[in-house]
């Protein structure tokens, strides 16, 4: 991929001329900003700490393209896709139960369609190609360690791992992701607190691509994504499936201060999951390809940082932009849709030669004005929710509980209404009917 | 073809028993790391002795915290997933000093 303009980091030293942007991280943030200032004929440095874009980085996952429309068009003919997602399910779950809610679209199935799975390693390489095909250049193998300033304290670049790696730059964009250490050391965010994250761990398996189009009820290039509740023992928390050509990603999303006290080790969840009776027969024969874990920011609206200072801006993970509110588990959108923006507001502020926190401050109204905060406003109440003693260790059971009250024919005992078949489903798991209704006016309040 | 048919071959599939079979020295085999000299994240043994959680033995996805018989803790950095689940569970200030690999190394995935 674009080696013409990669630099190699040696000679990039403090008599370098100072570039408009310094962007650390080349995921989808970092890459999306990048492009954007390249693309505005800005010069832009793009540092990654990884051998290659992506070699960093795992998610479920799934993207949700139709921010890309602002990045190519047509997008959809050239991004590294494995499948197209057209079928999605919504699984209740308990150790020998489960009851799903399956959706499927044809209209995901065709141009501009909803979402992909890709794997990150392709992905985030794209991505970056496209920033540099725009003119910005990207050095790889290194680490941003910290922040430059100047004598007054203002940020003028960053610190690199090379010898005589400073960069300079009129604006330094921190897109380093979850750990964010350079919005830490800007003082935009409080220390790390376990309590606003989760841990997801995933297992790549292979599975030939023919094999998962029957199981899966699929063809061609179509996938599906299952999302799971009430598989994690109780730790708030879910498990996610998702198609690729030739792999499945399995894994759960774990609460880290639950995990923590639960002392039960993570991959013991992932082979809960591959043991459960509605999982176990799609993954039959399947083989260990790649085991991986990150970290997700799960708080949401309210934990997120301050975004904008003097001589620097924050975008994606970095600034706690992964929507994860259950039955959603969006970033990558999120992280290009911020990046964009921030490339926008630097490109700005330096027409305007005022590169303060109140130059930048275009970054936070336009995020405000499209579905990066506008969603994450909407949802701001949805990880509390979802992570909720109810949701995770009652509802599940309940649901299951319900569906086989109704279904299991009891013969020659007579069948059970319907509210008492709810009535005793719900006494069973604690659940008294005024909290579900309760609970149900309460969803629809912060999702509805 | 039957999709549980005889393509993926029936000798793997021992119910209930296969998944849990996987050693977690093989599931790491699964990972690219590229290791470098220096430890990118040390454990202060001495701090982890008055430890009363040790939560980071069992949150660590790659399992790289050994309980030792005198109450501390053994660490090695070599197969790190550089994820920062240790440093956020652990709640005593100077038991972990945590960076990131020098540029370019540690681990490096293929499929995430
Ligand atoms: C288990 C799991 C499942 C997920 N599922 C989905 C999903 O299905 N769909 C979805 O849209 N999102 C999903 N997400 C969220 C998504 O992965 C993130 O929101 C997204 O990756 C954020 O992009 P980013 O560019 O902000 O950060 P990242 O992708 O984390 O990129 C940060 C980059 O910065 C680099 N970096 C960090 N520090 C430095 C430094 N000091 N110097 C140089 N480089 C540095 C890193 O190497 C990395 O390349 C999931 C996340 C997890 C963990
Ligand atoms: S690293 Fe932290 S959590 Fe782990 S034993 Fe030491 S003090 Fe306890
Ligand atoms: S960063 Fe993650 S993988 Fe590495 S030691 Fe800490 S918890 Fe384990």
């Amino acid at each position: 991929m674009g080696k013409a303009n990669m630099v190699p980091a040696a000679s990039v030293s403090s008599d370098t001329p100072v570039f408009d942007a310094v962007v650390v991280g080349a995921g989808p943030a970092g890459s999306a900003t990048a492009l954007a200032l390249a693309r505005a004929g800005r010069s832009v440095v793009l540092v990654e700490r990884g051998p290659f874009p992506g070699s960093k980085n795992v998610y479920g996952g799934v993207v949700y393209g139709r921010v890309l429309d602002d990045v190519v068009p047509e997008w959809w003919n050239e991004v590294p896709v494995e499948r197209w997602v057209v079928r999605r399910s919504t699984m209740m779950m308990t150790g020998t139960q489960s009851v799903s809610v399956d959706y499927r679209s044809a209209a995901w199935g065709e141009a501009p369609y909803n979402g992909m799975t890709t794997v990150r390693s392709r992905f985030d390489n794209w991505l970056a190609t496209k920033a540099v095909e725009a003119g910005a250049q990207l050095v790889t193998s290194t680490v941003a360690t910290g922040l430059l300033r100047n004598a007054q304290g203002r940020i003028i670049g960053v610190r690199t791992d090379r010898d005589q790696g400073e960069l300079r730059a009129k604006v330094v964009v921190a897109c380093d992701g979850v750990n964010s250490f350079l919005a830490k050391e800007a003082g935009l965010m409080a220390p790390a607190q376990a309590s606003h994250h989760t841990l997801g761990v995933k297992e790549v398996l292979d599975l030939p691509g023919h094999v998962i189009d029957e199981r899966f009820g699929l063809r061609g290039d179509e996938g599906i994504d299952i999302e799971m509740l009430g598989c994690t023992r109780g730790i708030p928390g879910g498990g996610f499936l998702y198609t690729n050509s030739d792999t499945v990603s399995l894994g759960v999303v774990l609460s880290l201060t639950h995990l923590a006290e639960a002392k039960v080790r993570p991959e013991e969840l992932i082979a809960d999951l591959k043991n459960h009776p509605s999982i176990a027969p799609y993954l039959r024969g399947a083989t260990l390809r790649e085991y991986a874990a990150h970290l997700i920011p799960e708080g949401g609206y309210d934990t997120m940082p301050t975004m904008i200072t003097d001589g620097m801006l924050v975008a994606g993970d970095a600034a706690a932009m992964t929507l994860a509110a259950g039955l959603w588990l969006e970033g990558v959108n999120f992280a290009i849709g911020s990046g964009l923006a921030a490339g926008r507001a630097v490109d700005r502020a330096i027409a305007a030669g005022d590169c303060s926190a109140k130059g930048l401050a275009s970054y936070r109204s336009d995020l405000e004005g499209q579905f990066v905060l506008a969603d994450h406003k909407r949802l701001r109440k949805a990880p509390h929710l979802v992570l909720s003693e109810r949701i995770q260790q009652r509802y599940p059971g309940l649901i299951c509980d319900l569906v086989d009250g109704m279904f299991t024919v009891t013969n020659p005992v007579p069948k059970q209404g319907g509210l008492r078949v709810t009535r005793s489903a719900a006494a069973k798991h604690g659940v008294k009917l005024r909290q579900l209704a309760a609970d149900t006016v309460r969803a629809l309040r912060v999702f509805g | 073809m039957s999709a549980a048919g005889g393509v993926l071959g029936s000798g793997h599939e021992v119910p209930g028993g296969i998944w849990r079979g996987i050693s977690f020295e093989d599931r790491m085999s699964t990972v690219e790391f590229r290791v470098g000299e220096r430890a990118h994240i040390t454990v202060d043994s001495d701090v982890c002795r008055s430890c009363t959680t040790k939560a980071c033995v069992t949150a660590c996805p790659a399992n790289l915290f050994a309980p030792t018989s005198e109450g501390g803790i053994l660490f090695n950095y070599e197969e790190c997933f550089e994820c920062g689940t240790c440093y956020m569970v652990c709640n005593h200030e100077g038991a972990i000093t945590w960076t990131y690999p020098d540029g370019g190394q540690g681990v490096v995935f293929h499929q995430g």
